[in-house]
Order: structure tokens, then sequence, then C-alpha cells
């Protein structure tokens, strides 16, 4: 047992030799290798994180919202609607929500803008979310001032900075008193945007919606789980595995590519047949070059996964900003929650360390089985 | 431990318009504790033949047996223990591992046995003492001289104290002072109770007195030796 402990030692000491004379080789490997894991690593956890987000933000939405279409087109719902839909059975809440954009040509962005009754504010208050207390430099207490719909700027004072667990949701938005949206926007009393209901058992929704189209025969309603249905499809899983399988048969290309090109060197094929003809076993030769793969693969894994780590939920995913053109649009800045899905790591893993080992293991297998008099020669 | 070779024969490249017959029917015995040289011009098989008598490579006809055991026809796996334990192996061109240092190509052969690391260490520094290597243990073996190399090799294939030594030409980057102290050194391992058999086309080597028995070989085939 100690005996076979010590060998292990002996060619672990050895592997670690030999990486350390072919530095040039091992490095560049390495960061190859690293590099790779980055982006892929980068591109699940950034969608994984905006799939979290996606999730997150329709948490406390509302089961249903109603819609007014005319002319194929959504237009403003008038308030006696809500009195036209009367008493549904199963809806234990019913309003109208007044919601839109304003665009900043400050920081060219748009901004969602809400009217909000529950945070009690007077028609000169204003509540921003911190991504655009970030790019405006604004606290609570500075002023925001926006142009009205005839031109005129509206200054209001900054009384909360939006905190949530999903910046992609209060980034960028602002809310102000119905009033000051009215104003702001030129929109009338009798409109909402649109309405939303509140459905406690969700088993009755459907039926509901069925009503409302029934009642309303202009009224478009949109459910939860069919936003919630997008979004995942969206972003869902099985595009990630095909992601993944798709950059996973890249990636053991390239790295296989690119070991047949550098190959199994002369100077390595020599060494080979001498550790044999010295008396090593196939399997000692392959273990001593296996436990090069694994050193080698592990820490590229690691390093390549902590940086892709820190790239997407410290810098915001930086470099994939050309790709998030149309997010960015939207959303002036947001950082992401940070979270990891186990499997998805897992899958990463799988995909990448051992196609890699059993991509450098083969041609050794190969050498190491040939008579060691044909090698050395 | 006797060797004793059955008309074995040697292709390279079988089946292929370059199909190569190395060795082309060889058969004898070499004699347990005894020093035998083989002998022949260039390219007339005597690497070869050493390669396949030390296992590192198979006959293509014909059999190989040393004391009861045919090892021309044993697995892969035996052949590796065989290797391991009964052969040293010095190299026509030394086949030393650069970048690795003295003590270390020493020790090579060792690693699989996983002795304590002081007995290895003691091994190798007894060996290192013999061959006047301890002031080179740790260079780099690039940095040898020919005759050093010569004598890292040597000790590399005593490491693991075998039965029978083979030497390919061990005498090529030797001066002839150095080579006659290696045909001595040769005599005490035989003295020892080794078996020997050396490759060479220098007359020291092969008139010399330490040498039991000359075999000489012509196109694969033994010309002159029998018994
Ligand atoms: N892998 C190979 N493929 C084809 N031919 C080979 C191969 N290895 C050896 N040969 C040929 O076999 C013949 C015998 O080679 P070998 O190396 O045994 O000769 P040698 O007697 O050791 O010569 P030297 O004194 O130059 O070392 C040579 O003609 C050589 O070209
Ligand atoms: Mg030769």
């Amino acid at each position: 047992m100690i005996t076979l402990l010590r060998k292990q030692r002996y060619f672990i000491d050895y592997t670690l030799g030999t990486m350390m004379r072919h530095k040039g080789k091992s490095l560049g490997l390495l960061s190859v290798y690293t590099m790779i894991i980055f982006m892929l690593a980068s591109v699940m956890l950034f969608s994984h994180a905006m799939r979290s987000e996606a999730v997150a933000l329709l948490a406390d939405s509302p089961e249903i919202v109603v819609q007014r279409i005319q002319a194929g087109r959504s237009v403003m719902v008038p308030a006696d609607y809500l009195q036209r839909i009367g008493k549904l059975r199963g809806v234990t809440e019913k309003r109208g929500r007044l919601w839109g954009y304003y665009y900043d040509p400050a920081v060219k962005a748009n901004y969602t803008v809400m009217a909000s009754e529950q945070d009690q504010l007077t028609i000169n208050d204003i509540v921003i979310g911190e991504g655009i207390g970030r790019t405006r430099g604004l606290s609570v207490g500075d002023y925001l001032t926006l142009r009205s719909h005839e031109g005129k700027a509206f200054s209001f004072r900054v009384s909360r900075l939006l905190e949530s667990e999903s910046e992609l949701i209060s980034s960028d938005l602002l809310l102000m008193n119905p009033q000051g949206y009215r104003q702001l926007f030129g929109i009338d009393e009798s409109l909402y945007t649109d309405l939303v209901l509140s459905v406690r058992n969700p088993r009755e929704i459907q039926k509901i919606a069925e009503k409302l189209t029934r009642l309303l025969p202009d009224s478009r309603p949109i459910l939860r789980s069919e936003i919630l249905r997008t979004y995942e499809s969206l972003f869902s899983w099985r595009q990630g595995v095909m992601l993944i399988l798709l950059l996973g048969s890249v990636l053991a290309f390239v790295i296989f590519a690119w070991d047949k090109a550098s190959g199994l060197s002369a100077e390595e094929r020599k060494e080979i047949g001498i550790l044999k003809a010295v008396g090593w076993e196939t399997g000692e030769v392959m273990r001593m070059k296996f436990w090069e793969g694994v050193i080698i693969s592990l820490m590229a894994f690691l390093i390549g996964y902590l940086a892709a780590y820190l790239h997407v939920f410290y810098t915001s995913a930086g470099l994939f900003e050309p790709v998030l053109k149309g997010w960015s649009v939207l959303y002036p800045s947001f950082q992401l929650t940070p979270s990891v899905d186990g499997l998805q790591l897992a899958t990463l893993f799988f995909f990448t360390v051992l196609p890699y080992t059993l991509a450098t293991i083969v041609p050794v297998w190969r050498t190491s089985i040939t008579d060691p008099d044909l090698v050395m020669r | 431990m006797l060797i004793e070779l059955t008309d074995v024969r040697k292709a390279f490249n079988q089946g292929k318009p370059n199909e190569f017959w190395a060795i082309q029917g060889i058969t004898t015995q070499f004699e347990v504790n005894r020093i035998s040289c083989l002998k022949g011009a260039s390219g007339s098989g005597k690497t070869t033949l050493m390669s396949m008598i030390g296992c590192l490579s198979r006959p293509t006809s014909g059999r190989i047996r040393l004391q009861d055991r045919t090892i021309s026809s044993l697995p892969e796996r035996f052949l590796t223990q065989v290797r391991r334990h009964t052969f040293g192996f010095i190299f026509q061109r030394f086949n030393l591992i650069p970048g690795l240092s003295v003590v270390e190509n020493i020790m090579l052969p060792a690693y699989p046995l996983g002795l304590k690391a002081s007995s290895l260490r003691s091994r190798a520094e007894r060996l290192l003492e013999q061959f006047l290597l301890v002031d080179k243990a740790s260079n780099p073996v690039e940095w040898l001289s020919g005759g050093e190399a010569q004598r890292v090799a040597i000790c590399r294939a005593l490491i693991n104290d075998p039965q029978i030594l083979i030497a390919d030409e061990p005498t090529a980057n030797l001066d002839s002072r150095l080579s006659r102290e290696f045909m001595v050194l040769l005599d005490q391992l035989s003295k020892a109770g080794k078996t020997v058999l050396i490759s060479s086309h220098d007359p020291v080597v092969f008139d010399s007195p330490v040498v039991d028995r000359v075999v000489e070989l012509e196109d694969g085939l033994m010309v002159s030796g029998e018994g």
C-alpha cells in the first residue's frame, strides 16, 4: 500500500518536472484552454443569470394583464373597463396601471416610468433605480429634470433609490406619483396603460381570461404563465444545453486540432520510448501523462471559471456588450445578481475536461504500446 | 540466466514495398555469467538483435527463451516485468532524458518499484560514487561530456541490479583508455555474476581478453562464433 503511494508520488513528481521542462508548451496550452473555458463559462453564467432575473421579475407580476387592442395595436384602456369587468369570481384585486418609457438624451437610454400609488409620492417626488442613479450621478435629495410631452421641463426630487434582488428590473426604473405621470406624458384621467388582475387560484386563470374576452371583446388578456414560457424558451435550459453541446464539440475539436498540430513531439515520443525501455509499464507512462492532462485542465477550468464569474457579475459581462446592444438600449447599465447553477457547472466540466483528457491520452497510448525499440530510433 | 535463440527473424515494414529483413534466422545461445560480444559492420543487425533479446521489440518469427521462459511470446505486461527486473540496457545513443539531472536519469527505472526515498537515493549515490559522478549529480545531462553521459547510462542500467546487462556499442564515445577501463568494469560485473551482452566494432572491445565469445553478424545472419 505504502509502496503504491510512493510510486504515485514519484510519478506525480516526474509529471510536474516534465511540465516545468516544457514550460512554453504547458503555458501555451494552459492559456488557450483557459480562454475557451472563460468564454464558455461566461456564456453559461450570463444566460443562467438572465434566466434567474426573468423568473424574479415575473414572481411579483400580476397573474393577468389586460390590454386594449384597437386596429391590431395596443392602446390606452379606458378606466371604466374596470367597472365593466365587474366582479369576477376568483379575482382578488383589479386596478389600472400607468407605465411607459422615457428616452433620456443625456445618456441615450430608455427609462421605464411607472406611476406608483403605494409609495405615497408627492407630485414632485421621484424614486429612481440604482442604474439611473449610477449613470446620472444622482442620490437622494438631488433633482432629476424630465421634459414633458409639451417640452416643458419638470424637476423631480429623488426621494429614494430603488433596491431590488434583480437589478434588471429596478435598474432603469422611475417611480412617480400618478398625477405627475399624467402631467408629464399628457394622459387623460380616464385612461390607463393597462389593467392588472390578481387571481388567487392559478387553475381559474384560464377561465377568467375567457370570460374577459367575452366581456370586453377588444381586450387582450396576457397571462403570467405565457410570459414566463416566453422567457423560459428564450433562456431555456434546453437551449443552454444545445449551446454547450455545440460549443463543447467545437472546443473538443479546437483542442484536438491544436494538440494534433503540435502533436507528440519527437522528444516526447522518445521520452515515452525510453521510459518503456527502462521498465515503466504502459499504464505507468499513461498515468504520468494523464496527470499532466488533469493538472492542466483543472487549472484551466478553475482559472477560466473564476475569470468568467468576475466578468459576468462584476463587469456586467463587458465583453458581451456588442452582442447585448439590444439590452443596453433598454437598460442603461445593470449588474447581474451572482448565481451559479451546479448542473451547468458539471456540464461544462464534463464537456471540457473529459474530452481534453481523452484527446491527450490517445496519442500517448498509441506511442506507449509501440515497441520501445521503434519509438526510440 | 541462459539466453536461447531459435531461428529468430525480424522484418521491418512487413508487407509493405519497403519490407526489410534485418535479422534473417539466428539460432544460438548466450551462456550465463559470460561476456559475449556481437561484432559486425554498421547495419548488420546488432542493435535489432539486442533489442529483441532485451524485450524492446519482438521477433517477427522464431523464439527467444530466457532460462525456461519463452519471452518472445509473452504479453506486454510480462515483458515490462522482464525489462524491469532482468535487463539493464545501455543504448547506442545513451537515450538520457534531457532536462532531467544526472541523478534523476539514473533513478528513472526505479520509480515504478516504489522504494523508500532514502533507499532509492542511497542506491543512486553508491553508483554515482562508483562511476565518479558525485559532483555532477544535479547537473542536467545535456552538460555532460560523451564519456560522462556514457557512465550515467551505465548507472541507469545498473540501478535495478539486473542479471543481464546489454550494452550497445558502449565505447563509441570513449577514448581507448576509457574503453579499456570499461572492459575492466564489465569483467568485474561478470565476476559478480552478471551475464553481459555487448555489441561493438571496436577492436578494444572484441579483442579484449575479458570477452569470452565473439559472434559475428553480417546482413542479419551469424557468420562466425558458433557455440
Ligand atoms: N524501424 C526500421 N525500419 C526499417 N529499417 C530499419 C528499422 N530499424 C532498423 N532498420 C534497418 O535494419 C538494419 C539493421 O539495423 P541495426 O540498427 O540493427 O544495425 P546495427 O548493426 O546496430 O548498425 P550500427 O552498427 O550502425 O548501429 C539496418 O539496415 C537498418 O537500416
Ligand atoms: Mg546499432
